[in-house]
Protein backbone atom coordinates (compact mmCIF):
# COMPACT_ATOMS: atom_id res chain seq x y z
CA UNK A 1 0.00 0.00 0.00
CA UNK A 2 1.55 3.20 -1.24
CA UNK A 3 0.44 6.15 1.99
CA UNK A 4 -1.63 8.71 0.28
CA UNK A 5 -1.10 11.94 2.40
CA UNK A 6 -4.13 12.54 4.37
CA UNK A 7 -5.45 15.83 5.77
CA UNK A 8 -8.65 16.47 8.62
CA UNK A 9 -11.13 18.34 6.72
CA UNK A 10 -14.91 18.88 8.49
CA UNK A 11 -16.26 19.61 4.93
CA UNK A 12 -17.65 16.61 3.12
CA UNK A 13 -16.72 15.70 -0.15
CA UNK A 14 -19.60 17.12 -2.08
CA UNK A 15 -18.84 20.37 -0.42
CA UNK A 16 -15.17 20.58 -0.99
CA UNK A 17 -16.13 20.25 -5.42
CA UNK A 18 -19.54 22.28 -5.72
CA UNK A 19 -18.39 25.99 -6.93
CA UNK A 20 -16.12 24.53 -9.18
CA UNK A 21 -15.89 23.35 -12.40
CA UNK A 22 -18.11 25.45 -15.02
CA UNK A 23 -20.87 27.76 -14.63
CA UNK A 24 -23.47 24.33 -14.53
CA UNK A 25 -25.47 25.58 -17.33
CA UNK A 26 -23.18 23.68 -19.98
CA UNK A 27 -25.43 20.60 -20.68
CA UNK A 28 -28.28 22.47 -21.02
CA UNK A 29 -26.75 25.33 -23.62
CA UNK A 30 -25.07 21.60 -24.98
CA UNK A 31 -28.53 20.03 -25.52
CA UNK A 32 -30.63 22.98 -26.53
CA UNK A 33 -27.55 23.07 -29.70
CA UNK A 34 -28.74 19.70 -31.00
CA UNK A 35 -32.32 20.00 -30.32
CA UNK A 36 -32.57 22.64 -32.55
CA UNK A 37 -30.10 21.06 -35.19
CA UNK A 38 -31.97 18.42 -35.14
CA UNK A 39 -35.24 21.08 -35.70
CA UNK A 40 -33.36 22.83 -38.47
CA UNK A 41 -32.76 19.29 -40.20
CA UNK A 42 -36.51 19.38 -41.94
CA UNK A 43 -36.64 23.65 -41.88
CA UNK A 44 -33.66 23.98 -43.57
CA UNK A 45 -34.95 21.10 -46.24
CA UNK A 46 -37.99 23.05 -46.51
CA UNK A 47 -36.43 26.48 -46.83
CA UNK A 48 -34.30 25.46 -49.84
CA UNK A 49 -37.32 24.22 -51.77
CA UNK A 50 -39.47 27.26 -50.97
CA UNK A 51 -36.60 29.43 -51.90
CA UNK A 52 -35.84 27.99 -55.11
CA UNK A 53 -39.69 28.11 -56.26
CA UNK A 54 -39.65 31.80 -55.34
CA UNK A 55 -36.39 32.27 -57.54
CA UNK A 56 -36.67 35.68 -59.50
CA UNK A 57 -40.43 36.03 -58.21
CA UNK A 58 -41.48 39.32 -57.71
CA UNK A 59 -42.28 40.67 -54.43
CA UNK A 60 -46.17 40.54 -55.01
CA UNK A 61 -45.19 36.51 -55.65
CA UNK A 62 -43.44 36.54 -52.13
CA UNK A 63 -45.71 38.26 -50.14
CA UNK A 64 -48.76 35.94 -51.63
CA UNK A 65 -46.13 32.83 -50.39
CA UNK A 66 -45.53 34.56 -47.03
CA UNK A 67 -49.40 34.92 -46.51
CA UNK A 68 -50.08 31.96 -46.58
CA UNK A 69 -50.77 30.25 -43.05
CA UNK A 70 -48.45 27.06 -43.34
CA UNK A 71 -45.30 29.10 -45.00
CA UNK A 72 -45.65 31.28 -42.21
CA UNK A 73 -45.96 29.20 -39.84
CA UNK A 74 -43.22 27.21 -40.82
CA UNK A 75 -40.90 29.89 -41.44
CA UNK A 76 -41.74 31.53 -38.19
CA UNK A 77 -40.43 28.16 -36.59
CA UNK A 78 -36.96 28.23 -39.29
CA UNK A 79 -36.06 32.15 -38.17
CA UNK A 80 -36.97 31.16 -34.43
CA UNK A 81 -35.02 27.85 -34.07
CA UNK A 82 -32.22 28.94 -36.76
CA UNK A 83 -31.31 32.50 -34.34
CA UNK A 84 -31.43 30.26 -31.29
CA UNK A 85 -29.23 27.72 -33.02
CA UNK A 86 -27.05 30.57 -34.06
CA UNK A 87 -26.32 32.32 -30.97
CA UNK A 88 -25.77 29.60 -28.96
CA UNK A 89 -23.21 28.34 -31.74
CA UNK A 90 -21.59 32.14 -32.13
CA UNK A 91 -21.47 31.83 -28.12
CA UNK A 92 -19.46 29.03 -28.14
CA UNK A 93 -17.08 30.15 -31.02
CA UNK A 94 -16.37 33.57 -29.17
CA UNK A 95 -15.86 31.88 -25.41
CA UNK A 96 -13.43 29.30 -27.06
CA UNK A 97 -11.36 31.85 -29.03
CA UNK A 98 -11.69 35.37 -27.29
CA UNK A 99 -9.44 34.65 -23.89
CA UNK A 100 -9.61 38.35 -22.54
CA UNK A 101 -12.95 37.90 -19.78
CA UNK A 102 -13.86 41.77 -20.83
CA UNK A 103 -13.68 41.44 -24.33
CA UNK A 104 -15.84 38.19 -24.40
CA UNK A 105 -18.31 39.37 -22.41
CA UNK A 106 -18.99 42.63 -24.51
CA UNK A 107 -18.69 40.59 -27.46
CA UNK A 108 -20.93 37.91 -26.51
CA UNK A 109 -23.56 40.24 -25.22
CA UNK A 110 -22.88 42.59 -28.40
CA UNK A 111 -23.58 39.37 -30.66
CA UNK A 112 -26.57 38.53 -28.95
CA UNK A 113 -28.10 41.40 -28.88
CA UNK A 114 -27.50 41.79 -32.65
CA UNK A 115 -29.44 38.39 -33.40
CA UNK A 116 -31.96 39.69 -31.71
CA UNK A 117 -32.65 42.64 -33.28
CA UNK A 118 -32.41 40.49 -36.51
CA UNK A 119 -34.69 37.44 -35.26
CA UNK A 120 -37.10 40.18 -34.01
CA UNK A 121 -37.56 41.93 -37.23
CA UNK A 122 -37.73 39.15 -39.14
CA UNK A 123 -39.96 37.31 -36.57
CA UNK A 124 -42.15 40.68 -37.34
CA UNK A 125 -41.47 40.57 -41.55
CA UNK A 126 -43.46 37.25 -41.01
CA UNK A 127 -46.35 38.07 -38.70
CA UNK A 128 -46.62 41.41 -41.46
CA UNK A 129 -46.74 39.22 -44.14
CA UNK A 130 -49.01 36.64 -42.43
CA UNK A 131 -51.60 38.82 -41.62
CA UNK A 132 -51.42 42.14 -43.74
CA UNK A 133 -49.39 41.00 -46.74
CA UNK B 1 16.70 19.70 -22.60
CA UNK B 2 15.96 18.03 -26.38
CA UNK B 3 12.60 20.40 -27.39
CA UNK B 4 12.20 23.92 -26.82
CA UNK B 5 8.66 22.52 -26.19
CA UNK B 6 9.93 21.05 -22.30
CA UNK B 7 10.03 24.53 -20.48
CA UNK B 8 6.45 24.88 -21.18
CA UNK B 9 6.39 20.57 -19.39
CA UNK B 10 6.64 22.45 -16.04
CA UNK B 11 3.25 22.32 -13.91
CA UNK B 12 2.95 22.18 -9.77
CA UNK B 13 0.87 19.05 -7.98
CA UNK B 14 -1.06 20.54 -5.32
CA UNK B 15 1.18 20.17 -2.62
CA UNK B 16 3.23 23.12 -4.49
CA UNK B 17 6.13 20.83 -5.72
CA UNK B 18 7.01 21.49 -8.97
CA UNK B 19 6.87 18.58 -11.49
CA UNK B 20 7.36 17.47 -15.16
CA UNK B 21 4.05 17.17 -16.87
CA UNK B 22 3.27 16.57 -20.80
CA UNK B 23 0.81 18.93 -22.16
CA UNK B 24 -1.63 17.98 -24.94
CA UNK B 25 0.18 18.53 -27.89
CA UNK B 26 -0.25 21.54 -29.93
CA UNK B 27 -2.01 22.15 -33.30
CA UNK B 28 1.15 22.66 -35.13
CA UNK B 29 2.31 19.52 -33.98
CA UNK B 30 0.19 17.62 -35.85
CA UNK B 31 -0.35 16.15 -39.32
CA UNK B 32 -2.96 17.90 -41.23
CA UNK B 33 -6.01 15.25 -41.28
CA UNK B 34 -9.71 15.18 -42.81
CA UNK B 35 -11.13 15.02 -39.10
CA UNK B 36 -9.71 18.05 -37.85
CA UNK B 37 -10.64 20.09 -41.08
CA UNK B 38 -14.01 19.23 -40.86
CA UNK B 39 -13.84 20.35 -37.23
CA UNK B 40 -12.64 23.75 -38.16
CA UNK B 41 -14.97 24.01 -41.40
CA UNK B 42 -17.90 22.99 -39.16
CA UNK B 43 -17.56 25.98 -36.91
CA UNK B 44 -16.42 28.41 -40.15
CA UNK B 45 -20.00 27.48 -42.26
CA UNK B 46 -21.58 28.20 -39.16
CA UNK B 47 -20.33 31.48 -38.14
CA UNK B 48 -20.52 32.02 -42.70
CA UNK B 49 -24.36 31.05 -41.83
CA UNK B 50 -25.06 33.38 -39.04
CA UNK B 51 -24.04 36.46 -41.61
CA UNK B 52 -26.08 34.99 -44.06
CA UNK B 53 -29.00 34.08 -41.70
CA UNK B 54 -28.73 38.60 -41.00
CA UNK B 55 -29.14 39.34 -44.88
CA UNK B 56 -32.41 36.47 -44.84
CA UNK B 57 -33.45 38.78 -42.54
CA UNK B 58 -33.10 41.99 -44.02
CA UNK B 59 -34.98 40.20 -46.96
CA UNK B 60 -37.58 39.19 -45.02
CA UNK B 61 -38.05 42.87 -43.67
CA UNK B 62 -37.60 43.88 -47.30
CA UNK B 63 -40.23 41.68 -48.70
CA UNK B 64 -42.69 43.25 -45.48
CA UNK B 65 -42.06 46.58 -46.03
CA UNK B 66 -42.49 48.45 -49.61
CA UNK B 67 -41.38 47.12 -53.58
CA UNK B 68 -38.50 49.68 -53.33
CA UNK B 69 -37.19 48.31 -50.25
CA UNK B 70 -37.70 44.60 -52.02
CA UNK B 71 -36.39 45.54 -55.46
CA UNK B 72 -33.15 47.20 -53.36
CA UNK B 73 -32.14 43.88 -51.33
CA UNK B 74 -33.31 41.62 -54.67
CA UNK B 75 -30.49 44.06 -57.02
CA UNK B 76 -28.00 43.73 -54.20
CA UNK B 77 -28.54 40.02 -54.12
CA UNK B 78 -28.26 39.70 -58.40
CA UNK B 79 -24.67 41.63 -58.36
CA UNK B 80 -22.07 39.21 -58.82
CA UNK B 81 -20.62 39.51 -55.34
CA UNK B 82 -24.10 38.80 -54.50
CA UNK B 83 -24.41 35.75 -56.62
CA UNK B 84 -20.89 34.78 -55.01
CA UNK B 85 -22.44 34.73 -51.30
CA UNK B 86 -25.08 33.21 -52.33
CA UNK B 87 -23.16 30.11 -53.96
CA UNK B 88 -20.94 30.34 -50.60
CA UNK B 89 -24.14 30.28 -48.33
CA UNK B 90 -25.25 27.23 -50.84
CA UNK B 91 -22.30 25.68 -50.03
CA UNK B 92 -21.86 26.37 -46.50
CA UNK B 93 -25.65 25.35 -45.70
CA UNK B 94 -25.35 22.02 -47.19
CA UNK B 95 -21.90 21.67 -45.61
CA UNK B 96 -22.94 22.41 -41.90
CA UNK B 97 -26.48 20.91 -42.83
CA UNK B 98 -24.32 17.44 -43.52
CA UNK B 99 -21.62 17.64 -40.40
CA UNK B 100 -24.32 18.77 -38.42
CA UNK B 101 -26.08 15.25 -38.74
CA UNK B 102 -22.96 13.90 -38.56
CA UNK B 103 -22.34 15.18 -35.20
CA UNK B 104 -26.02 13.81 -34.48
CA UNK B 105 -24.94 10.48 -35.22
CA UNK B 106 -22.28 10.96 -32.64
CA UNK B 107 -24.20 12.34 -29.94
CA UNK B 108 -26.31 9.47 -30.18
CA UNK B 109 -23.17 6.98 -29.75
CA UNK B 110 -22.41 6.06 -33.70
CA UNK B 111 -20.10 5.97 -36.18
CA UNK B 112 -16.86 6.73 -33.78
CA UNK B 113 -14.23 4.27 -34.95
CA UNK B 114 -12.05 5.34 -37.16
CA UNK B 115 -12.37 4.21 -40.69
CA UNK B 116 -16.39 5.10 -39.98
CA UNK B 117 -15.32 9.04 -38.97
CA UNK B 118 -13.07 8.82 -42.30
CA UNK B 119 -16.07 7.25 -44.12
CA UNK B 120 -19.11 9.48 -43.16
CA UNK B 121 -16.28 13.15 -43.98
CA UNK B 122 -15.34 11.50 -47.19
CA UNK B 123 -19.78 11.28 -47.50
CA UNK B 124 -20.21 14.51 -45.91
CA UNK B 125 -17.70 16.19 -48.79
CA UNK B 126 -19.60 14.40 -51.44
CA UNK B 127 -22.73 15.16 -50.25
CA UNK B 128 -21.89 18.84 -50.00
CA UNK B 129 -20.77 18.80 -53.51
CA UNK B 130 -23.84 17.10 -55.19
CA UNK B 131 -26.49 18.84 -53.45
CA UNK B 132 -24.65 22.22 -54.09
CA UNK B 133 -24.60 21.53 -57.88
CA UNK B 134 -28.14 19.94 -57.91
CA UNK B 135 -29.64 23.17 -55.73
CA UNK B 136 -28.16 25.44 -58.25
CA UNK B 137 -28.91 23.20 -61.18
CA UNK B 138 -32.52 23.23 -60.28
CA UNK B 139 -32.38 27.10 -59.24
CA UNK B 140 -30.87 28.17 -62.65
CA UNK B 141 -33.45 25.86 -64.52
CA UNK B 142 -35.92 27.99 -62.79
CA UNK B 143 -35.16 31.19 -63.30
Amino acid sequence: MSKSPTQTIMRSGLGLVRGLGSAKTGASHWLAERATGLALVPLSLWFIYSILSLLGAPRAAVVAWGGHMVNATLLLALVLIMFHHMAMGLQVVMEDYIHSEKRRLVSVLLMKAVVGLFGLAATLAIIKLALVG
Amino acid sequence: MTDVREALFIARTTDGRTVRRPLSPHLQVYKPQMTMALSIMHRITGVALAVGALILACWLVAAASSDAAFDTVSMLLHTWIGKLALLGWTAALWFHFSTGIRHLFWDVGHGFELPQVHASARFVLIATAVLTLATWFVGLLAL
